[in-house]
C-alpha cells in the first residue's frame, strides 16, 4: 500500500502520490511513461491506463480490504457450519425447497456451505489480485518462429554423424531386416482380434462370424416362453391387443453353457396378437398363428431391443433413433433410420398346444454387417 | 398473530369459522371416501346400480360410443371392455374426453367414485369383460420389489422409462408417468391395456408378477431424492445437459468477472 507501486511515475511531484496516481492533462502525458524496470523487467504496454479507484481513493482501497477480509471471515464460517450441519442434522431429515423438491437437509447443508466455502477463498483472492496487487500493462514480444540458419545446420551435421556412426545406411542386408520384422510383429495381434467372436458354446465351434450373426437359438418345435418367468404360453393366453417379450425354452440352458447373452440377446423375441383382419401382408401359412405374430425384439438400425408396441396403431416404435415397424404389415419400416423390415419368426402349435418357433428366422436379425450383404 | 388476534371479534369471523369448519369436515369426508374398497367392487352387477350407471352412461358417454355402447366413428365400441376398463378411464379423468386429440390426457376426475363404478357396472353387464381388481388382487406387500424391477424393465421400461417417469410414442402419443398412479390403476391398466398400451393379460403376468410390478413402482414413487432436482430422473443425458447450460453459463459468467478489469 505504499507508492512504491507507482511505476509510471512520470517524474513530476505528483505522481509519487499513493497507489499510482498519475498526474497530467491527458492521454498523452500517460503514453510517456517510461519503461517499467521492475520484477521481470517487461516494458510498459503504450496503450491508455484508467487508475483503479483503489489506486486513487486511500478509503477505496481500505473498503476493498475490508471486503476480501469479510470473504475469507465468512468462508471461515461456512466451514464451521459445514461441520456443524455434518453433526447436527439427521442424515433422513428432509425439506421441501422451492424448485429442487423434497431434499436431504444435511445434503443440502453440507453442499452450500462446502460450497461456499471454497468459492469465498477464491472470490476473495481473486478481488485482492484485481483490487489491491499491482495494476500495470506490460508488453511482451514475439519472437520468430522459424530457426536460426546456425541452428538448422547444427541439426543437419547431426543428423548425418548419426547415420555414418549407426551405419544404417552401409549394412544394407540388416537395415532390410529390420523393416521388415517391424512390418511382421503387428500381425499377431491382428490375428488375436480376427478371434474375438468365438464362444465356449462348442455347437458354434468352427463357424464363421457371419454364420454365427445369421442363426439364431429359435428352431422349429422349441415352445416360446416368457421373458423373466419362463412360462410356456398357449395362444389363448395372449389376448387380442396383448404383448409378450418372450425367449426360447432353453435359453438358460443355452446361457450356462456358453456363460454370455449373446444367445439371449439374437432370439429375443416379442409376441402380438392383432385381430387376423388387421394383418395386412398375408404372408402365408406359418407366419401368424390366429393373429399371433412374434417379431424379433432387437432393432434392425443398430440394435435396441424393442417392445415399444402400440396396440391400436400396430407400430413398433425404437427408442433410439425413432424407427418405426408397421407389425401388421410384416414389420415394414415405416419412419427412421432403420434400413431393413423388423425378422419375423414363423410361429404354430405343438401336441400339447402350446406355441413353438416353426422353424429358426429366415434372415439374420439385430443390425446389418458386412457379409450380410 | 397480532393482526389476526385484533380481529377476532369481528362480526363476520363467526361466518368464517364456520365456512372453515363445513370445509375441513367435506374434505376429509371426500378424502376418506375417495378411495374405492373391496366393498364397493362387490357391489358390482346390482340391478339398480346397472340401471343407474346406463342412465349415466346415456347422459355422458353415449354421443361417442353410441347408445348401446356398440362405438362409432367417434369412440370405440365398449362391448367387453370390462368393468376395470371404465373404472381406469373414468376414475383417472381420462373419460370423458374434454377434446379430441393423440391421447386422452389425465384430468381431475368428473364422477363420483360411485357413479364410476355404477357405470363400469352397466359396463360390464354387456359383455364379459375384465373385472375391477380385488383388494388382495392389489395388495402388494408380500411382493417382492427386486423381481418387480426385472418383470418391469422387461415389461413396462420400454415405453414409461426404468424410473417409470414416462416418455414418448409416435405422432404424438406418449406413455405417461407412472409417478402418481395408484396400485388399483396400475393392475387396471396393465389387465386393460388403455389407449395404445398393449395387454398384459393374467395368463401371460399372472396376479403375483403384477404384484411384483406394483411394489416396484409404488417404491419408485416413493423413492427420496436426497440432492434434490432429481431433472425427472431421465438420466445422463438429461443431467448432461443441464451440465452443459446451467453450470457452464455459471462458470462463463464467473470466468467473465474473473478478466473484467478491474474500476
Amino acid at each position: 500500500m505504499s507508492s512504491d507501486l507507482t511505476p509510471r511515475s512520470d517524474g513530476s511531484p505528483e505522481a509519487t502520490g499513493a497507489h499510482g496516481v498519475v498526474s497530467g492533462s491527458g492521454v498523452n502525458d500517460r503514453l510517456a511513461r517510461p519503461d517499467y524496470a521492475g520484477p521481470g523487467a517487461l516494458p510498459l504496454a503504450a496503450v491508455d491506463h484508467t487508475p483503479r479507484r483503489s489506486d486513487l481513493y486511500p478509503k477505496a482501497a481500505r473498503r476493498v480490504e475490508r471486503q476480501i477480509t469479510l470473504m475469507f471471515l465468512l468462508s471461515m464460517l461456512m466451514a464451521v457450519l459445514f461441520i456443524v450441519g455434518y453433526v447436527a442434522i439427521d442424515v433422513g431429515t428432509e425439506i421441501y425447497i422451492p424448485v429442487l423438491g423434497g431434499v436431504g437437509f444435511q445434503n443440502l447443508v453440507l453442499g452450500v456451505t462446502f460450497g461456499l466455502g471454497v468459492f469465498l477463498i477464491g472470490a476473495g483472492a481473486i478481488q485482492w489480485a484485481k483490487k489491491l496487487m499491482p495494476d500495470v500493462e506490460v508488453v511482451q514480444d514475439r519472437h520468430p518462429l522459424p530457426s536460426t540458419p546456425t541452428e538448422d545446420a547444427k541439426a543437419a551435421e547431426q543428423y548425418q554423424r548419426g547415420k555414418e556412426e549407426s551405419g544404417f545406411a552401409a549394412y544394407r542386408i540388416m537395415r532390410r531386416t529390420l523393416i521388415g520384422a517391424l512390418a511382421l510383429f503387428p500381425i499377431p495381434l491382428v490375428v488375436l482380434v480376427r478371434d474375438m467372436w468365438t464362444n465356449d458354446d462348442p455347437a458354434l465351434a468352427g463357424q464363421s462370424p457371419a454364420e454365427i450373426l445369421s442363426s439364431t437359438a429359435w428352431t422349429g418345435g422349441l415352445r416360446i416362453v416368457t421373458d423373466g418367468t419362463f412360462q410356456p404360453l398357449r395362444p389363448a393366453d395372449i389376448p387380442v391387443g396383448g404383448l409378450v417379450s418372450a425367449l426360447p425354452e432353453n435359453i438358460e440352458e443355452i446361457q450356462k453353457e456358453a456363460h454370455n447373452l449373446n444367445e439371449r440377446g439374437k432370439s429375443a423375441i416379442i409376441l402380438v396378437r392383432m385381430d387376423p383382419e388387421d394383418i395386412r401382408a398375408q404372408q402365408g401359412e406359418g407366419w401368424d398363428y390366429q393373429g399371433i405374430l412374434a417379431y424379433s425384439k432387437i432393432c434392425t438400425h443398430v440394435g435396441c431391443p424393442i417392445a415399444l408396441y402400440e396396440h391400436r396403431t400396430h407400430h413398433l416404435l425404437c427408442p433410439c433413433h425413432q424407427s418405426t415397424f408397421d407389425l401388421a404389415d410384416a414389420g415394414n419400416v415405416i419412419f427412421g433410420p432403420a434400413a431393413r423390415s423388423m425378422p419375423q419368426l414363423p410361429i404354430g402349435v405343438d401336441e400339447e398346444g402350446f406355441l413353438v418357433a416353426a422353424s429358426d428366422f429366415n434372415q439374420p436379425v439385430g443390425p446389418s454387417f458386412w457379409e450380410r450383404g | 398473530m397480532k393482526a389476526l388476534a385484533a380481529h377476532r371479534r369481528h362480526p363476520i369471523m363467526g361466518l368464517v369459522l364456520l365456512l372453515l369448519a363445513l370445509g375441513v369436515v367435506g374434505g376429509v369426508y371426500g378424502v376418506a371416501t375417495t378411495a374405492p374398497s373391496s366393498a364397493d367392487t362387490a357391489l358390482v352387477g346390482d340391478q339398480t346400480q346397472i340401471e343407474e350407471g346406463r342412465r349415466l352412461y346415456l347422459e355422458g358417454c353415449s354421443s361417442c360410443h353410441g347408445l348401446n355402447a356398440e362405438g362409432g366413428s367417434a369412440g370405440p365400441t365398449l362391448i367387453g371392455v370390462g368393468a376395470a376398463a371404465v373404472h381406469f378411464q373414468v376414475a383417472t379423468g381420462r373419460m370423458p374426453l374434454a377434446a379430441p386429440g393423440a391421447q386422452a390426457p389425465v384430468k381431475d376426475a368428473i364422477y363420483t367414485s360411485e357413479e364410476t363404478l355404477q357405470m363400469a357396472a352397466y359396463i360390464a353387464s354387456l359383455a364379459p369383460g375384465p373385472a375391477i381388481p380385488t383388494a388382495e388382487q392389489i395388495d402388494y406387500t408380500d411382493a417382492d420389489i427386486a423381481e418387480g424391477g426385472v418383470l418391469f424393465r422387461i415389461n413396462c421400461a420400454q415405453c414409461h422409462q426404468a424410473a417409470g417417469q414416462g416418455g414418448a410414442l409416435t405422432q404424438g402419443k406418449y406413455a405417461p408417468s407412472l409417478m402418481s398412479a395408484t396400485p388399483q390403476e396400475i393392475y387396471e391398466a396393465m389387465l386393460t391395456g388403455p389407449q395404445n398400451m398393449p395387454i398384459f393379460a393374467d395368463t401371460t403376468l399372472p396376479t403375483p408378477d403384477k404384484q411384483a410390478i406394483i411394489a416396484y413402482v409404488v417404491d419408485l414413487q416413493q423413492a427420496p431424492s436426497p440432492g434434490g432436482l432429481s431433472l425427472g430422473r431421465l438420466g445422463p443425458v438429461v443431467e448432461g445437459l443441464f451440465l452443459w447450460t446451467a453450470v457452464f453459463a455459471a462458470l462463463i459468467g464467473a470466468a467473465v468477472w474473473i478478466g473484467m478489469r478491474a474500476r
